[in-house]
């Protein structure tokens, strides 16, 4: 019977060689955090230390940066999270005239190339004469950070039926009553993994940051600057190392948090 | 009990407005969803605009001032050698690019959708998701350590023998360079691994519609195995790598990060857009190449519609 059963050899390498692909390149990023040569990438580096760990802490400059970054993520995280779940509750209960182009607004952000919501941005600054500040930051990271938190919470409010709010309802419930406790008990975990997604998303932003950030600098645009002019190279890993974990626990939990759904957090970047 | 309405009365003000939106769901849906589209009307399509505006205004090439008049200099000097150089350089780099990203997302993708059950199915999906949503920088900074000329790859080739291949490789005319770091092999090898991720899904959504049945029609009427792939798995799953390519296009389109650290001095797109608004300090000519991926996305767009591509979505 050809309607084969298992996988043949050929399919089953080359699916196991792409998601090695995928991952073993950042397992160089812990290695090189301990290594004793500052000035080259030398593999296999010549020896092996921690004391970069205790350097990167006392650098001075690592510090404003990474605040500044958990300031702007803290933020935009908090707007999109209010703003994506209005959109969420409009879209899912209801048709209306011009409903397709908003659902298209909405991801245009992320569907565009970064570049070019940056772009746009800092047109918008140049033409309207805004000065550079956290602000500005913020209102990019939270354009692109709405659509993230709208993917999760639609997906779940699609998933409630209609039934609960109608019974809750029928036991003398009002509308906020409803909200406070049928609708947001319901919604709660799609939006914490939607609003830890969105913190991820916006704290390692490179792209449009640095068309909105002027003189200012968030830890990736810190690191950045350390790509392109090194200093000790074995520092940056220390910080490569903190941006990847600030950023791949939240996508963690916010996997755990919506496992078994149909609406995985994440199929949506 | 006599007297009790079957109509609860009214107990104050939360009471009255949930009676009025129950009555007026337009209204609700009005205040729900004002907040985000005034948000997404003011700072995005505003931008936009702005955006639009800026490429028609020009540059004086004097002062360096720019000048807020009408006007199509700024877009007419897209095409000149240099700048034309740049927007095609880009374009066969996104293409190849996506064209590689296929062929390496594409086992993945079956695998995951035709094979990988339980256990196996949630560790495909987190080695998916994980690469899909780590840090940027990270991945683009391992790479470079990867490709440098003193890296893993240059001793791993020399450990078995195989430095000549290398060397080859980068002797390469165009392509090649001093160490892959530094030449188009690699600016193109972290372009598939960084984008790479956005493929595997559509087309693994795509790939798991592709009903079991028309397998076994397939094979019951003696096709084999290669046949049946040929004719039945890919033209069902051309949607889904269709509806990938889109975002692998456009996003190597829009990066100006991965050329500036891994590759050549030689500009992409994205580069020549962020050197002309920073240093350059000519936001018209900028706001005029970002133009151009926003009109060939939507070119892209369209054509990716005609190929069935948002059913996939």
């Amino acid at each position: 019977m050809h309607s084969e059963a298992r996988a043949s050899t050929g399919l089953k390498i080359g699916a196991v060689a792409g998601l090695l692909f995928l991952h073993l390149p950042i397992l160089l990023i812990f290695l090189y955090a301990f290594t004793t040569e500052e000035r080259t990438y030398q593999f296999p580096p010549p020896g092996l230390t921690t004391e970069w760990f205790a350097v990167a802490w006392h650098r001075e400059d690592i510090w404003p940066p990474l605040y500044l970054s958990l300031k702007v993520a803290a933020v935009s995280t908090a707007l999109a999270m209010i703003l994506g779940t209005l959109i969420a509750a409009a879209m899912a209960r209801s048709r209306f005239f011009g409903r397709e182009q908003i659902a298209l607004l909405i991801i245009l952000p992320i569907a565009l190339p970064g570049v070019i919501t940056g772009m746009s941005l800092r047109s918008a600054f140049a033409v309207m004469d805004i000065p550079f500040s956290t602000f500005t930051i913020v209102l990019g990271h939270a354009t692109f950070c709405i659509v993230i938190v709208y993917n999760n919470a639609v997906a779940r409010f699609r998933r409630l039926s209609g039934a609960v709010f109608e019974a809750s309802a029928d036991l003398g419930a009002n509308g906020f009553q409803t909200l406070r406790y049928v609708l947001l008990p319901n919604l709660g975990s799609a939006l914490l993994a939607g609003g830890m997604l969105a913190f991820a998303l916006s704290f390692d932003e490179v792209i449009v940051t640095t068309f909105t950030a002027g003189q200012q600098s968030t830890l990736p645009i810190w690191m950045l600057n350390e790509l392109v002019r090194p200093r000790q190279r074995p520092v940056t890993n220390v910080v490569a190392i903190v941006v990847f974990a600030t950023t791949f626990v939240p996508i963690l939990l916010a996997y755990y948090l919506t496992r078994g759904g149909s609406e995985t957090a994440g199929g949506g970047k | 009990m006599t007297g009790t309405s079957a109509i609860l009365p009214e107990r104050g003000l939360a009471d009255r407005l949930s009676t009025l939106f129950w009555r007026r769901p337009k209204l609700l849906l009005l205040l729900l969803i004002s907040p985000p589209l005034l948000w997404l009307g003011i700072v995005y399509l505003g931008s936009l605009a702005a955006l639009l505006l800026q490429s028609f205004y020009s540059i004086d090439e004097f002062s360096g001032v720019v000048k807020e008049e009408f006007t199509l200099k700024t877009y007419g000097e897209l095409f000149r050698a240099a700048n034309m150089d740049i927007i095609i350089r880009t374009l066969v780099m996104s293409a190849t690019v996506t064209i590689t990203s296929a062929f390496v997302a594409f086992p993945i993708a079956y695998y995951a959708a035709r094979y990988a059950r339980g256990r196996w199915k949630a560790v495909f999906y987190l080695g998916i998701m994980l690469p899909l949503w780590s840090s940027y920088l990270v991945k683009v900074y391992a790479w470079k350590l990867i490709l440098a000329k003193e890296g893993i790859i240059t001793w791993a080739a020399e450990g078995i023998g195989a430095g000549f291949l290398l060397d080859a490789v980068l002797s390469l005319p165009w392509v090649g360079g001093n160490s892959l770091s530094t030449s188009f092999i690699g600016t193109w090898l972290v372009f598939v691994y960084v984008w790479m991720p956005f493929m595997i899904l559509p087309m693994q959504a795509s790939l798991e519609r592709v009903p079991l049945s028309m397998l076994e029609a397939s094979a019951d009427l003696g096709a084999s195995r290669r046949q049946t792939f040929r004719t039945v798995v890919l033209p069902l799953a051309m949607p889904g790598v269709i509806a990938g390519s889109i975002f692998t296009f456009s996003l190597t389109m829009g990066d100006y990060i991965i050329p500036q650290i891994v590759g050549t001095s030689a500009r992409f797109i994205g580069q020549a857009v962020y050197q002309f608004q920073g240093t350059a300090g000519n936001i018209p000519l900028a706001a005029a190449f970002a133009m151009v991926p926003i009109l060939i996305m939507l070119v892209y767009l369209a054509l990716a519609k005609r190929g069935g591509a948002f059913d996939a979505l």
